[in-house]
């Protein structure tokens, strides 16, 4: 099987290819096309800010490229709202494969008891409604680690969902295309559990 | 749910785990990359790896520790410990750091933090803080692992800091550390409650209603220790299976 990681403006690379390599694959970090259209699986991974992201991948004609993808594609964090309609992260036209719109977290949040919700998201979350192949194998309410200050409102391709200042989406997935919002590479054993599916599918 | 986190702590000297440990099932207990991959099996929620090494060999030896622990460990961990230029940052992250943390070169130079928010993003810059409490009831910023005495106090820093882009704050509470009597809870409460990002407390844990306390009246966002783990005193799932009983939200071991 060839997977290929997309290489683009936008970090932790390194952590995803490790990860992998922890289940027993080896996946080769690329931005060439040829390369890219031609793997049997391809993780679209990245931390950082949708905007610049957004522009890299226009220069790049990575853009029209993963929106024709015909394989499964994974794209995870950043990679995972790249693939959303809209972020409100400096008002960015993403990539439209799924209608859903990115948001910030309401920075001014209050918690029931008081407390100040901390934006951006950082640290271990359950998510649940869970659907999908993706998660073959997960009980509701598996944990995975979460770093982010925007997130994917609910909607009709949802198919995880995860509690913070409100229900968002967790994973959203249509046709050949899949995103989560967390970290799989850095999940422990939820994370490779929902790897190893990605590659199963 | 969002969890509170558990982050035992190593410290690194020359690529190996100094401070000693207590543990008879591991083939090596100086291996750092052995003991975080115990304590992530326990069910660590991060890892934290404290490089105190002094030599011009420092950095080599931390990359390539770096890299082996990325191979080999499936939760988030920051690195820390005599980091000071961008370049150091991108070396570590290239290796596979999720997070870095930055201490006294932050505090010389504030311009240290913009910079990395901007090259990396906030959520891998951790603010390391040491502070002590004077007799005028302040708490004030230490620097040099807690041996140099700064006039600066550690909320009005914390304050700065975050405005410049630091997306986590690891508090160490010089009075507390090592005494096994407690986390410093109002100072912790504190920052947690007024600052908007998450915030470590680290020093005095000693059992596990510290941890419940620390969680619940000073609402920190994780607890740091190292000694305790170490040494045993404290096994990560039973902590987790009491902080469960108290009602603080925490991952459950798996």
């Amino acid at each position: 099987m060839k997977l290929v990681i997309i290489k683009y403006n936008a970090g932790n690379i390194q952590s995803v290819l490790y990860a992998l390599e922890r289940i027993g694959v080896s996946a080769t970090v690329t931005d060439d096309p040829e390369q890219i259209r031609t793997a049997d699986k391809v993780i679209f991974p990245g931390v950082g800010e949708a905007g610049s992201a957004m522009q890299y991948l226009r220069e790049h004609g990575l853009d029209t490229l993963i929106r024709n993808l015909q394989q499964p594609v994974l794209g995870i964090c950043l990679g995972m709202q790249l693939m959303c309609a809209w972020s409100e992260e400096r008002d960015t036209q993403c990539l439209g494969i799924f209608n859903e719109h990115v948001k910030q977290f309401d920075v001014n949040a209050v918690a029931p008891d008081g407390s100040r919700y901390k934006v951006p998201q950082i640290g271990w979350n359950n998510i649940y409604q869970l659907k999908t192949k993706l998660f073959d194998g997960l009980p509701e309410s598996s944990y995975c680690y979460f770093v982010h200050g925007y997130y994917a409102a609910a909607g009709p391709h949802t198919i995880a969902t995860a509690d913070y200042i409100l229900p968002y989406s967790a994973a959203l997935h249509r046709d050949n295309f899949y995103g989560v919002q967390f970290h799989p590479e850095k999940s422990a054993q939820v994370g490779e559990q929902i790897l190893k599916n990605f590659l199963s599918l | 749910m969002l969890c509170k986190r558990i982050i035992p702590c190593l410290d690194i000297k020359d690529g190996r785990t100094v401070k000693g440990t207590n543990f008879v099932n591991l083939r090596d207990a100086g291996d750092p990359v052995e003991l975080g991959a115990l304590y992530a099996q326990q069910g660590a929620d991060e890892l934290v790896f404290l490089d105190i090494t002094a030599t011009n060999e420092k950095r080599k030896t931390l990359r390539e520790l770096v890299n082996r622990i990325a191979h080999h460990i499936n939760i988030p961990f920051t690195v820390g410990g005599g980091i000071s230029s961008v370049e150091d940052v991108h070396a570590l992250l290239q290796n596979g750091a999720d997070k870095i943390s930055v201490n006294t070169a932050a505090f010389k130079n504030p311009q240290l933090i913009k910079d990395l928010a901007s090259e990396f993003g906030s959520q891998c810059v951790v603010l390391a803080i040491d502070t002590r409490m004077e007799d005028d009831g302040q708490w004030y910023v230490y620097l040099n692992g807690g041996r140099v005495k700064t006039d600066r106090l550690c909320f009005d820093w914390a304050q700065e800091a975050v405005a410049l882009g630091a997306g986590e704050i690891l508090l160490t509470s010089m009075n507390h550390d090592g005494t096994k009597q407690g986390f410093a809870l109002d100072i912790t409460k504190q920052l947690a409650t007024n600052l908007p990002v998450p915030v470590i407390a680290s020093g005095g844990g000693g059992t596990m209603p510290h941890f419940a306390e620390v969680f619940t009246t000073a609402q920190a966002d994780a607890a740091l220790a190292a000694s305790v783990f170490h040494f045993k005193e404290i096994a990560i799932p039973e902590l987790k299976r009491y902080l469960q009983q108290q009602n603080v939200q925490v991952r459950p071991i798996q």
